[in-house]
């Protein structure tokens, strides 16, 4: 109790002094990047994140820095509040002299920030946001993408539905944005390949909070031939839980997205299901030398396998020096002139580039099918998809944002 | 056939589960009278700890039935901590003001969860002996299921014969019919409190533990169960353990077939439920008119006009503000935008509260409506940013208008849970609505014109709407017909003789409080250049019930102290690790040294240290 009174009395103390903290602290030496992420909202992803971009510093700090300047990441919690991401952005930029932002989680936080980023001419480099619309119908010219979209994974994932020759197809996603646009790209993307398929259902539990009985119970009423699932986290444990005592999976083909990523797939444990057809991140697998360099020193750091969220934050690092070396300055209009076509030529999951015409980065992701080993999750017959396969080319991709 | 029967089934289990968080809810609300917002975190550190039990012992039947019933005990013995340090010791501050005090364990309790569990879900084992489906006309059903529909009314028996044949229990009933009552009769009212509270605690940890076989633990848990869970005891009638009972297998039932129809409709569906219900039967299916009181307050102290010295010291500091930006960062200037913002909000939440006695769960519906109000005149009619400002107001009065009419109908606990639905459902419009309101990815791109685009003069725009709101209802509150909606609040039969229409003040009160919010909307949208759904979610409503009740409800300056203290600290604490811990131990230290708030902490200071006599309060 009596730390707690003091910790009050400090906290009224500092009040005053925010005003009259110094504003930007320019040391020559070093290079302040401004990130921001859900911390505390959506810790299973953000923690293997945060520890991937820290890895990515200290290791590029060890070595020197970029043009022999140290890196500096000030992170903060959006505390999944897009109102209180625009006001860190403010601080980060204005007063802690970040020279560019990256981050953010969640799509909305995504967008609040990347608009935020075009009216105040700072980079923001969206490291995890899935939404279709960052690099699209809202992309703006301060805005790139280090993930590969909903769009692409689904398509990867139509692209393997396909091949299963399933006729009936129902599909089960989240209600909200990123379920939404999850379930019209396959949709698209699926009817392209096999223009003969069927939809006959679907189901929009609320994120979160899925009634998962109900809704196994509706699809099965169904009777599909192969379901299109787009749960995670919490909600992908009940539904694969309900749906394997209620028989929903027994004859019938899955294709889930991010399931196969070790922070959604892990937790299911020998529940895994068997034979779905994944998008994720089979990290102990994965065999080139980039990747086996990462996963030894992520190891030595932090203890444990990296998980995708690592890969995320680390790649965004990578990414950023990649910018500032190319740029030779920390000048907005040069970095973004160095952002534009930027290729990252050597990273855990290999090279990739930022595309010029919509802001979107070519990185890829791991498609493959579920099994257990050994009482543990895991991937199979994976291949790494690159995503420049699953974009639309340059300029159909340059029709669909708006004019600068 | 078959299916339909199987669906129900369904329906029932999901009921037994929201059955027993619901009704732990409801029996500490009918004796206690506490709006127990952490019930939704005894409920997951239930999950938690008998995962952790269950998969240490690995003792099959015995060893699964054995922790959960460990689990419950613990957060039974939780509860009891919860009571005897932190509730007991403000049950005679204002109503609701044991609220913020269980929002402050809220916080504790998933930092500490995080911090002992880890961020990754836990998916324990099924249940030994029910890990498979029968068959039942050909449908498998889980045996799990069957088991919980048992449990729900086993546990319903257990509560029953509880309360009817065992002098505690009728002790507990009578508490919920008469509070003072029992205390006249000499029965010890502290332990009885504290009974309740364990009861109700163990409950929630029990339907928690209860829920390892059918979904993982993780963090999300407390806030995703806490809302269904208080539309239920709502629904059923608060205080009534049957109420709760019925509300649960309604909602759960409907939802279980409604998805088969509308799949998108679960997102809305209980707090639909609820408006229609609290509109048919004001008390719920079970209530009674008793039940919707909380404690009897003492009548307010009669609204004074500032003294001269005091109105210099407020224009002082209203000068000081307006200077502000002239002397200090730019990014002190944006904060200090939110912090107006937020203070505007929460003084129209006051007047609604504090002024008129209705206490609002949902006051962020029309905050959200006026920031989408001037958004959309943006975005859809091009308007500048000057008019576009003015529609927030005016659909902020708009709504408070039509949910108003409503709301007003129904008082205490009740009327604050039909606000909660209104701003539930519109938020599930403006959610939904994607072609109109954008979905989730908001409206973007809404930033001040360009002669307001400097963060400081956005700063003098923000300056005039938001003391300019505050001065305008701090001169309603002195007005006849601030004077009035006090009137009606203390004593609704005295103002009724008097010939007023006290339906149609509040009515007004309510607009009117409407009105400002979407004032408080607009100037936010532009300050932020954004909206999205959440400026009218839950989170938001609770932030400036918080605010007021921390600022003291019993002084205009309440809100002012509370919303400037709550913006600037959160901004200040949110930069350290396990700052929700941190923040949730701030509110209860402030809940326990000031169990009036700020405004009558401060105020008791300065009577304390002889600055003022105490003959001014009288």
């Amino acid at each position: 109790m009596k730390m707690m009174r003091r910790n009050l009395l400090g906290a009224l103390a500092a009040l005053p002094m925010l005003a009259t903290l110094p504003g930007a602290v320019s040391a020559q030496d070093k290079i302040v990047i401004g990130e921001i992420n859900s911390y505390t909202r959506l810790p299973a992803f953000t923690e293997p994140y945060k520890k991937g971009w820290e890895l990515a510093v200290e290791q590029i700090n060890k070595a020197g820095g970029v043009d022999g300047k140290q890196l500096e990441v000030i992170s903060r919690d959006d505390t999944g509040d897009p109102a209180t991401a625009i006001r860190i952005a403010e601080e980060l930029t204005s007063k802690d002299g970040a020279v560019l932002l990256f981050g953010t989680f969640l799509s909305n936080i995504g967008l609040a920030v990347s608009d935020f980023a075009k009216q105040k001419q700072v980079l923001f480099l969206a490291s995890e946001p899935l939404t279709d619309a960052l690099v699209w119908s809202k992309g703006n010219k301060y805005t790139y993408r280090l993930r590969p979209s909903t769009h692409m994974q689904a398509a990867m994932l139509a692209e393997q539905a396909a091949k299963l020759g399933k006729k009936k197809w129902a599909t089960v996603a989240p209600n909200y944005a990123y379920g939404k646009d999850a379930v019209k790209a396959f949709k698209e993307e699926l009817t392209k390949l096999q223009p003969d398929v069927e939809f006959v259902g679907e189901q929009w539990p609320p994120v979160f909070k899925i009634d998962a009985g109900s809704t196994v119970r509706a699809l099965e009423q169904m009777k599909p031939d192969a379901i299109y699932n787009v749960t995670f986290g919490g909600d992908l444990a009940k539904f694969v839980r309900e749906g394997s005592l209620r028989l929903l999976f027994e004859d019938r083909a899955v294709v889930s997205l991010l399931s196969g990523e070790p922070e959604y797939f892990d937790p299911l444990g020998a529940e895994a299901p068997e034979g779905w057809i994944v998008t994720g991140y089979p990290a102990a697998d994965i065999k080139t030398p980039e990747h086996e360099a990462f996963v030894k020193a992520y190891m030595e750091r932090w203890g444990e396998m990296p998980k995708t969220g690592s890969i995320v934050g680390y790649n965004s690092i990578l990414s950023i020096k990649a910018a500032l070396e190319k740029a030779g300055s920390t000048d907005t209009d040069a970095l973004l002139a160095a952002m534009s076509g930027l290729e990252v030529s050597s990273s855990p999951t290999g090279p990739f580039m930022y595309r010029a015409a919509d802001h979107q980065s070519t990185m890829g992701a791991y498609v493959g099918k579920t099994t257990v080993a050994d009482g543990k999750p895991k991937m199979v017959d994976w291949t790494y998809e690159d995503g420049a396969d699953y974009l639309p080319s340059e300029a159909e991709a340059a029709k669909l944002r708006p004019a600068e | 056939m078959g299916f339909y029967f199987a669906q129900l089934l369904t329906g029932l289990a999901n009921a037994s589960s929201l059955f027993l968080i619901a009704c732990g809810l409801s029996i500490i609300f009918g004796v206690t009278r506490i709006v127990n917002f952490a019930h939704g975190s005894f409920y997951m550190v239930g999950a938690y700890l008998a995962y952790t039990i269950v998969t240490h012992l690995s003792g099959g039947i015995f060893g699964f039935w054995f922790g959960v019933v460990a689990a419950a005990l613990i957060v039974g013995v939780l509860g009891l901590l919860v009571e005897v340090l932190i509730l007991r010791r403000i049950y005679r501050a204002p109503e609701l003001f044991q609220l913020v005090a269980t929002f402050g364990v809220v916080l504790i309790v998933q930092d500490a969860t995080l911090a002992i569990w880890g961020a990754e879900d836990l998916l324990g084992p099924r249940a030994p002996g029910l890990a498979s489906a029968v068959r039942i006309f050909g449908e498998p059903i889980p045996q799990y299921d069957l088991a919980l529909i048992v449990i729900g009314p086993l546990v319903l028996g257990a509560i029953w014969l509880l309360f009817h044949r065992t002098r505690w229990g009728v002790l507990v009933r009578a508490a919920t019919q008469d509070r003072d009552m029992v205390d006249a009769l000499g029965v010890n009212q502290a332990w009885l409190f504290s009974g309740v509270f364990v009861l109700g605690s163990a409950l929630a940890g029990l339907g928690g533990a209860l829920q390892i076989p059918r979904e993982a633990a993780s963090l999300q848990m407390d806030l995703s169960v806490i809302g269904e869970a208080f539309v239920v005891v709502v629904i059923g009638g608060m205080g009534s353990v049957a109420g709760a009972f019925v509300a649960a297998v309604l909602i759960s039932v409907l939802n279980a077939f409604a998805i088969l129809v509308f799949p998108q409709i679960s997102i809305v569906l209980p707090f639909v439920v609820m408006a229609i219900v609290l509109i048919v039967r004001p008390y719920g299916l079970f209530g009674t008119a008793g039940s919707a009181d909380g404690a009897a307050a003492a009548p307010d102290q009669p609204l004074r006009l500032l003294s001269p010295q005091a109105a210099m010291v407020m224009a002082a500091l209203v000068l000081a503000l307006a200077l502000a930006p002239a002397v200090l960062s730019t990014f002190t200037s944006i904060l200090l935008v939110d912090v107006m913002v937020a203070t505007l909000f929460a003084v129209s939440l006051h007047f609604m509260m504090g002024l008129g006695g209705m206490v609002s769960f949902g006051h962020a519906a029309y905050f959200g409506v006026g920031a989408y109000a001037a958004a959309m005149a943006v975005k859809f009619a091009g308007f500048p940013m000057v008019p576009a400002m003015a529609m927030g107001p005016l659909a902020g009065a708009a709504a408070a208008l039509f949910f108003g009419w409503f709301c007003v109908r129904l008082s205490g606990v009740y009327l604050a849970m039909l606000t909660l639905a209104a701003a539930q459902i519109l938020w599930g419009i403006t959610f939904q609505w994607g072609d109109f309101t954008g979905g989730d990815d908001g409206i973007l791109g809404i930033w001040p014109a360009a002669w307001a685009s400097d963060d400081r003069v956005y700063f003098y725009v923000a300056f005039v709407l938001c003391i300019g709101g505050i001065f305008f209802l701090r001169r309603v509150a002195h007005s006849p017909f601030g004077y009035g909606l006090r009137g009606v609040r203390d004593s609704a039969v005295r103002a009724e003789a008097l010939g007023m229409n006290v339906k149609f003040h509040q009515w007004m009160g309510f607009t009117l409080a409407g009105a400002v919010a979407g004032l408080a909307g607009s100037v936010f949208a532009f300050s932020k250049g954004s909206v999205f759904p959440d400026v009218l979610g839950i989170t938001q409503s609770v932030d400036g019930l918080i605010m007021v009740l921390l600022g003291g409800i019993h002084a205009l300056i309440g809100p002012i102290l509370g919303a400037g203290a709550f913006v600037l600290i959160e901004d200040w604490v949110s930069r350290l690790e396990y700052w929700r811990f941190i923040f949730g131990g701030l509110i209860l230290v402030v809940v326990l040294l000031a169990p009036d708030g700020i405004a009558g902490g401060i105020e008791r200071l300065t009577r304390a240290l002889g600055w003022k006599r105490a003959e001014d309060r009288t």
